[in-house]
């Protein structure tokens, strides 16, 4: 399998212990704990478990429905599970609601882009940072004082992660006319404006070409490592998955199958046939 | 265990029903009076469901929201009025018709063509254009005063259970025949869009017009025909509604109406249209009898809105409307 | 070639977020600023005041109002003139019961009327969307109508149901006479232009866009739905609520409630759908077509040497609209304001042709 990441972090042949050690992998920053979810007769989820720790990057994979977007949806509170909890930095809850998620530092990218197509990039960015803007409606109306600082502080933030995007030629065109690759980058720079502690990625190497896939591998690396960032990333593309990720959950129809580090679950009986299709 | 949707629902119409039937119980009207009034209002909202269904019909072949529906009910009976005074009524009627058809194929040619899969608010205020112009084409075409249009519907009012209730109740033979009129129309219209290949095509349209395209149903063919029937409906209407008040501008206003009506029912139903339609027939007759002396009148103006207004609270799609899933 | 940005680099945000960026704006706009409030004033004719400068103005204002809604926050509303009515007779009846209110607190007092009328008539935003969010502000306009006709609270007990607005004074400075009328609504308009835009170019405004874009995205990204709507609603309101107290105050005089009708909210979002949705330029331009059309279109069968009755006139205005409303939605969806962007491009360029 090519790997993807290789020029971007050298000495991943060496296993991924010590560039985890390098990393200073914390402790469970996210769990779940028997997570079900039904959509009517569907069921999407099963009885799933399984935490992220603080500085990892964490892929969750498998076939087509085994439903990893549903996770997804279960921790940034877009659902809401049946049973199970959601344990995130120490609270404990039966389930999240968006913008309490948003709130204590979650941020997700779409698979569909939901991005605001209406608005320029830097706009689309600025907006990311919503929450953290405070001032109130009459001091905005004017633009003056603590409004005016305000907004250039948050653009000079957005600004830094343009820059690390390398996106600065588009900054202020209108989203809905950049390409899907750009789109795409956008969406990731919007979830980075919020400046979160967990970054969830829904397929962020969806419909990319090779070069564009380099690309991005190398963002999600730079986010782990300069900003610390916990990244939980659905991926279809398995060279990705092994090489990016410090541990990974295999799901499938809707049940964890396999949950350790890359090299353990790509040897599992299970995720092979699970992929295979053999009846199980 | 009912959902909690269909609880507030069943909720809702419990409380219109309690509400319907309390002035009776309070005294303040005896039973002949009350089953006047709710005939009327019943047939009154059969006449507003006629004009609902031309709404839904192009709602749900095109997705646009037909704000000229009720311009075109007024010009449909222009026409065929003024059309009356010089040749019989069977080819005044004719001549109405193929004008109404001529009116779809130019609709579909110059409006609908050139916006295809535009914004829903822009084709919503290309109807509103195209109202405005019907407007003012109508009335330099046929003149702007009011006709009196007899199709002979029979005027005498009729009086039924005389044996039953003192007095009996009065009842609009008019009105009967319209109601009539309109459950057949409705009838073989549902009949069309549920059974037949060219109603399923055009549900296809209605939910997405490149996905119908792409599979080769003739977007075009389809305007065309859709708005056809919805100005065979608008026909329809024009002639209930105008053999009853007279051919007029207030037409229009009436057919404004509709749009609660729609509201109520769901934009995407047939049954939607009918069931509204009586509600907000009823609901509008009996609070204008018994609720209108409190407010000093002229409640009929926008009970049908706050009632509509209301019900969405509850029902976000109305009645049979298609329960919206925003997918993320 | 003389609308070209080399050679204007921004070395700070500060500079790069302002409101004209671009040096050639900024001088036309203060050119055109010293032209309305200097020079207009002297050249113009009583009747251009009075019929079309005026009304403009005030409109604009409403439609700026209501394309902070419709444009910016995506909620079609089509009770615009209901709102205007309510600031219209809260200016009435705070200016005749307590006659010794200042008259911009009294504006300012009717808009808030309106804010709060507005944010209530808003809150079913929350759970209805699109045409059936429509129809239901349609609830609104026909109950403020009837309203204001039936309860005679409002008018003041007026037995005609007209009202007459008080004459208006700032400061011992009557505002009488067209001229002085044209200054007036001018300045208020455009204090009331930078405020929007400032709203519209920062927190708030992108919250509205995004909650216009894909209401759930924001919501995954921490932007409160509520409170984006009711605040659009809110501050909406407030605009077309002032223009309805200035419409009646100063541009009628006396006026009933039909003033405020259904047609006038059409009137409006026509403004604010030819103009451009989302723009703030776009309000103003859009105001200025459907001001000066139907002007237009009255004089031109005279001019051309057509005889035609006054009844014909306006059966013909009524088809040229619609014709026109319909020609500019095919032609250009995104208004006015988006040829005039174009324009730019192309003056960009000029003389080159790319």
């Amino acid at each position: 399998m090519a790997t993807l990441a290789e020029d971007a972090r050298p000495g991943l042949e060496e296993g991924h212990a010590s560039a985890s050690a390098a990393r200073d992998i914390g402790g469970p920053i996210l769990a779940l704990e028997g997570i079900s979810l039904a959509f009517g007769g569907v069921k999407a989820l099963s009885d799933v478990s399984f935490d992220v720790r603080e500085h990892e990057i964490r892929a969750i994979i498998g076939p087509n429905g085994a439903g990893k977007s549903s996770m997804l949806n279960v921790i940034n509170g877009v659902y809401r599970p049946n049973a199970g909890s959601i344990t995130f930095r120490g609270e404990r809850r039966a389930h999240m609601e968006p913008r309490r998620a948003a709130e204590r530092g979650i941020a997700r990218t779409f698979q569909s882009l939901a991005l605001f197509k209406g608005m320029s990039v830097l706009d689309n960015m600025l907006a990311g940072r919503n929450l953290m803007m405070k001032t109130n409606l009459l001091l905005q109306a004017l633009r003056i004082g603590p409004a005016l600082r305000e907004e250039i502080a948050h653009r000079k933030r957005v600004e830094a992660i343009i820059d690390f995007l390398e996106i600065q030629h588009v900054r202020k065109t209108p989203v809905g006319r950049l390409p899907y690759g750009l789109q795409k980058r956008v969406d990731l720079g919007r979830a980075l404006a919020a400046e979160p502690r967990v970054l969830l990625l829904d397929e962020p190497m969806a419909g990319m070409n090779v070069e564009e896939k380099q690309d991005m591998s190398r963002f999600v690396l730079d986010v782990n490592d300069e900003f610390g960032t916990t990244i939980v990333l659905i991926e279809h593309d398995m060279g990705v998955v092994m090489d990016l990720s410090d541990r990974v959950v295999v799901l499938d129809y809707g049940r964890k199958i396999a949950d350790g580090t890359p090299d353990e679950v790509r040897a599992s009986q299970a995720v092979i046939d699970a992929y295979l299709g053999v009846q199980h | 265990m009912p959902s909690r949707r269909s609880l507030l629902t069943a909720a809702f119409f419990a409380l219109l029903a309690v509400a319907a039937v309390v002035p009776m119980l309070i005294g303040q009207a005896k039973f002949p009076q009350w089953l006047e009034i709710v005939l009327g209002g019943l047939m009154s909202g059969v006449l507003y469901a006629l004009v609902a269904l031309g709404l839904v019909l192009i709602f749900k072949a095109s997705g646009v929201f037909n704000f000229a529906q009720g311009a075109m009910v007024l010009f449909a009976a222009l026409c065929l009025v003024r059309l009356m005074e010089k040749v019989p009524f069977v080819v005044a009627l004719a001549l109405t018709l193929a004008i109404m058809v001529a009116l779809a194929w130019i609709v579909e040619r110059v409006v609908l063509r050139p916006l295809v899969n535009q914004e829903g608010i822009v084709l919503f205020m290309a109807t509103l254009g195209i109202a405005y112009f019907l407007d003012g084409f109508g009335q330099i075409v046929w003149g702007s005063d009011v006709y009196t249009l007899d199709v002979g519907m029979p005027k005498e009012p009729k009086i039924l259970f005389e044996k039953t209730f003192e007095g009996g109740i009065l009842v609009s033979t008019e009105d009967l025949l319209a109601a009539l009129i309109a459950a057949l129309l409705v009838a073989s219209l549902a009949f069309f869009f549920q059974k037949t290949p060219t109603g399923r095509a055009l549900r296809a349209v209605a939910d997405d017009h490149q996905a119908a395209q792409s599979i080769g149903i003739p977007l075009n063919r389809i305007w065309v025909i859709v708005w056809s029937v919805a100005g065979l409906v608008a026909l329809v209407g024009g002639i209930v509604w105008g053999s009853k008040l007279g051919v007029q501008f207030s037409l229009q206003q009436v057919a404004l109406k509709a749009l609660p009506v729609v509201i109520l029912g769901g934009f995407t139903s047939i049954p939607g249209a009918i069931v509204g339609g009586l509600l907000i027939g009823l609901g509008e007759k009996l609070s204008e009898v018994y609720l209108g002396p409190l407010f000093g009148g002229g409640i009929e103006n926008w009970f049908a809105y706050v009632l509509a207004l209301v019900f969405l609270l509850f029902r976000p799609e109305g009645l049979f409307g298609e329960r919206h899933i925003d997918r993320v | 070639m003389i609308y070209r940005e080399t050679g204007q680099f921004k070395t700070t945000y500060a500079s790069d977020v302002q409101l004209f960026p671009i040096v050639q704006d900024r001088v036309v706009v203060i050119a055109f600023l010293a032209f309305a409030f200097c020079v207009v004033p002297f050249v113009a004719s009583d009747y251009l005041f009075r019929a079309i400068l005026t009304p403009f103005l005030i409109l604009s204002l409403a439609a700026l109002g209501l394309n902070i809604l419709v444009g910016y926050c995506g909620q079609l509303s089509l009770g615009t003139g209901g709102f205007m009515a309510v600031g219209a007779y809260a200016a009435y009846n705070l200016a005749v019961r307590m006659p010794d209110l200042n008259l911009i607190v009294v504006l300012v007092l009717a808009g808030l009327c309106s804010t709060v009328v507005g944010a209530l008539f808003g809150i079913p935003s929350l759970r209805i969307k699109g045409f059936y969010l429509a129809v239901t502000t349609l609830a609104a306009q026909f109950f403020l109508d009837w309203l204001f006709a039936r309860v005679g609270w409002f008018t003041n007990y007026s037995s005609s149901g007209s009202v007459a607005a008080p004459p208006l004074a700032l400061f011992g400075w009557h505002v009488e006479g067209p001229v002085r009328k044209y200054l007036f609504v001018l300045s208020i308009v455009c204090v009331l232009a930078l405020l929007a835009k400032n709203l519209t170019r920062g927190a708030i405004g992108r919250s509205w866009m995004a909650i216009r874009d894909m209401d759930v995205a924001a919501e995954v990204i921490g932007i409160r739905p509520l409170h984006a709507k009711l605040t659009a609603f809110a501050v909406s309101s407030f605009y077309v609520g002032l223009a309805g107290a200035l419409w009646a105050f100063v541009y009628l005089g006396a006026w009933e409630p039909l003033a405020f009708d259904v047609n006038r909210s059409f009137e409006l979002l026509f403004m604010v759908i030819i103009g451009g949705l989302g723009s703030i330029l776009g309000s103003f331009l859009g105001a200025a077509f459907i001001v000066i059309l139907p002007i237009a279109l009255n004089r031109l069968p005279a001019a051309l040497g057509i005889p035609l009755s006054t009844a014909t006139v306006s059966e013909i205005e009524l088809m040229v609209f619609g014709a026109l409303i319909v020609f500019f939605l095919i032609a250009e969806p995104r208004g006015l304001a988006r040829l005039w962007a174009i324009g730019k491009e192309k003056l960009r360029l000029w003389p080159f042709p790319h």
